[in-house]
């Protein structure tokens, strides 16, 4: 029984992890929380069915099934296609509103315009799309069973593979990468890395790229193991706000390890409390990592 | 033209109600600069505290004490200021986002405690004929609902009298000088801390204020009542209206109720019958677009905080 929590709490905590990325890095090179952040999951995941119904020749949803997925090539070119559409639709936000404002207004500022966002993306999935919970695919899939009577599904072993690949090309992209090295400047020092002749608006768009393109994964993983519905990021923002405090604003790995501490956590909660309080998790720890350690597990002191 | 007077009178009660609430806010927010955004937890605690004493008893469910509507009142705002201690205590170490972060942590909590506790609150069906008080004194609905109006008007009025002694008597220069500069107002032998606790609490009794009112007004109450949403419309009215002026907040609640309120009546007119399910997401949308444009056009809100400048500086 502790075996098969454990392995839901990493599934989900994959979703978390790539999610809490975006969020960490805007807290610390934006410099303001984004409560709009989780919005971009629903919108990621939303794109992602709007790619499969107009590709519907090559398959139903994500395309014909391979092997033991419920899912087949096709969902290659959604993902690809869910990163580039919400990388697209948070430029455009960035253009609009964030930075209008980081010009004229203290950062405060910002948090609250990331209400409005907020607000008015999710409703916009609501009135574009409805309330009710919706499916890529209506194929049946049968779990499999690992050793230790742990039951998982193919798609959610397969997921963690994308999360691992995910997480690797960030890394590689922050320490090989001219854009990466300079992102990592920017972090640290957005006055000194300026007069070094980086060109921080462009690292700021490329923030926004990668945080958007990690919610849409996530999004698009929620949609396929659990359903689409316009809560969907919503009922995320806490979650993705305890894993980026934990880990340390700013840091890859402290998201990552975040988010699965937070996904473990959530579902090992349920053998002690009763599973309709297990949306208070979060907020616990996010109390108690606070109280502890305020620059998170990864984060420099400010 | 009775009946666009008594929708007058409807609509500027809830108004008001959610004035009271933008009040509080505004001493939390514009005078000290605490970010909750916890404030439907609060409107929650002080609309189930009046429910629980002064609703009828009922099998299996805590409360139903039957007691005045006045002492609900009280009870209310003591509800919601013991809330308020306790989360302050364990919250208000925090500063800026991290405190919305944790106080919207709060509020989802006492969502579900809401939910779920259904010897507390009844669960999702909530708790029903919570008494109104006008009913006693008049029978007439249109007489009742201008009695309350009457006495939303007069709450409103002593809220506002009272926070704008306070905001300018000493003790509220010293909130400000919290807002501005923590460590200065320490040097100078204030207690951050206790004054922002102190503030906090104040904000929150008055949240649990519009609670308690708005839930006798409709006669009961269900925890999707107080869903995060309300948060976000408490503080596009403060945003709307002016931050750290006590007016601006009033004002913001009649705006925004109006924009709100009225959109609905439009869309209601030329949406289509089986479309009526997301024309409260059309509302909402509505809603974030006036916060965004506030923020992007008029940041110190229709009437913003005045200018208090030394006299001995030269500008």
């Amino acid at each position: 029984m502790i075996l098969q929590h454990i392995a839901d709490g990493i599934l989900s905590g994959a979703i978390i992890a790539l999610g809490a990325i975006g969020l960490s890095f805007s807290m610390k090179i934006l410099r303001f929380a984004n409560f709009s952040h989780s919005e971009l999951l629903t919108w990621g995941a939303y794109f992602a069915l709007i790619f499969a119904s107009f590709t519907a020749a090559f398959g139903p949803g994500l395309g014909n099934p391979v092997g033991p997925f419920s899912f087949g090539w096709k969902f290659l070119a959604a993902l690809v296609f869910t990163a580039i559409a919400t990388s697209a639709l948070a430029l455009v936000l960035h253009e609009l509103v964030f930075d209008r404002l980081r010009r004229t207004a203290n950062h405060m500022t910002m948090v609250f315009a990331s209400f409005g966002v907020a607000l008015l993306l999710r409703h916009l999935v609501l009135l574009l799309f409805g309330g009710d919970p919706i499916y890529y695919s209506n194929a049946l899939q049968f779990a499999v069973l690992l050793p230790g009577g742990v039951r998982v599904m193919p798609d959610q072993v397969f997921l963690l593979g994308v999360t691992i690949v995910v997480v690797v090309s960030l890394h590689l992209f922050l320490t090989r990468s001219r854009t990466g090295i300079s992102m990592r400047a920017v972090s640290e020092n957005p006055d000194l890395a300026r007069v070094s002749g980086v060109n921080v608006a462009s690292i700021v768009r490329w923030v926004w790229i990668i945080g958007a393109s990690g919610a849409a994964v996530a999004g698009l993983m929620y949609g396929m193991t659990v359903q689409l519905r316009p809560e969907l990021g919503f009922s995320l923002i806490l979650p993705l706000f305890a894993a980026a405090i934990l880990g340390g604003a700013g840091s890859l790995y402290g998201a990552v390890i975040g988010g699965l501490v937070v996904g473990l956590s959530e579902n090992l909660s349920v053998m002690i409390i009763p599973t309709t309080y297990k949306p208070a998790v979060p907020f616990l720890l996010i109390l108690a990592i606070l109280y502890f350690r305020p620059q998170g597990l990864f984060g420099e002191r400010q | 033209m009775i009946g666009v007077l008594s929708y007058l009178i409807f609509f500027m009660i809830l108004a008001l109600v959610f004035g009271i609430a933008v009040l509080g806010l505004n001493l939390q927010w514009g005078y000290t600069g605490l970010f909750n955004a916890g404030v439907a937890g609060f409107l929650a605690i002080g609309g189930y505290a009046m429910a629980i004493l002064t609703g009828p008893s009922r099998e299996a469910v805590f409360g139903g004490f039957e007691l005045p509507f006045l002492v609900g009142l009280i009870g209310a705002m003591g509800a919601a200021g013991l809330g308020g201690i306790i989360i302050g205590l364990v919250t208000l170490r925090l500063r800026g986002e991290y405190l919305a972060v944790a106080t919207f942590g709060i509020a989802v909590t006492i969502q579900l405690v809401c939910l779920n506790w259904e010897y507390l609150t009844g669960g999702t069906l909530g708790l029903i004929g919570i008494p109104n008080p006008t009913h006693e004194l008049a029978s007439a609905p249109l007489a009742q609902n201008a009695i309350f109006l009457a006495m939303v008007v007069a709450l409103t009025a002593l809220v506002y009298w009272g926070l704008q002694r306070i905001v300018n008597a000493p003790w509220g220069r010293v909130l400000k000088a919290i807002r501005e500069d923590e460590i200065a107002a320490e040097s100078l032998g204030k207690n951050p801390a206790l004054i922002r606790l102190t503030s906090f609490v104040l904000g929150c009794m008055l949240m649990g204020l519009g609670g308690a009112l708005y839930v006798a007004f409709i006669g009961f109450v269900s925890p999707f009542d107080f869903l995060p949403i309300i948060t976000f419309q408490i503080w596009t009215m403060l945003i709307v209206g002016g931050s750290a002026n006590n007016r601006g907040a009033i004002l913001g609640a009649i705006v925004v109720w109006a924009v709100w309120t009225g959109s609905g009546y439009i869309i209601s007119q030329i949406v289509p019958p089986e479309f009526q399910a997301q024309s409260g997401a059309m509302q909402a949308v509505l809603i974030g677009l006036i916060l965004v444009l506030s923020l992007l056009f008029r940041p110190r809100g229709l009437i913003g905080e005045k200018l208090h400048v030394s006299r001995h500086a030269k500008l």
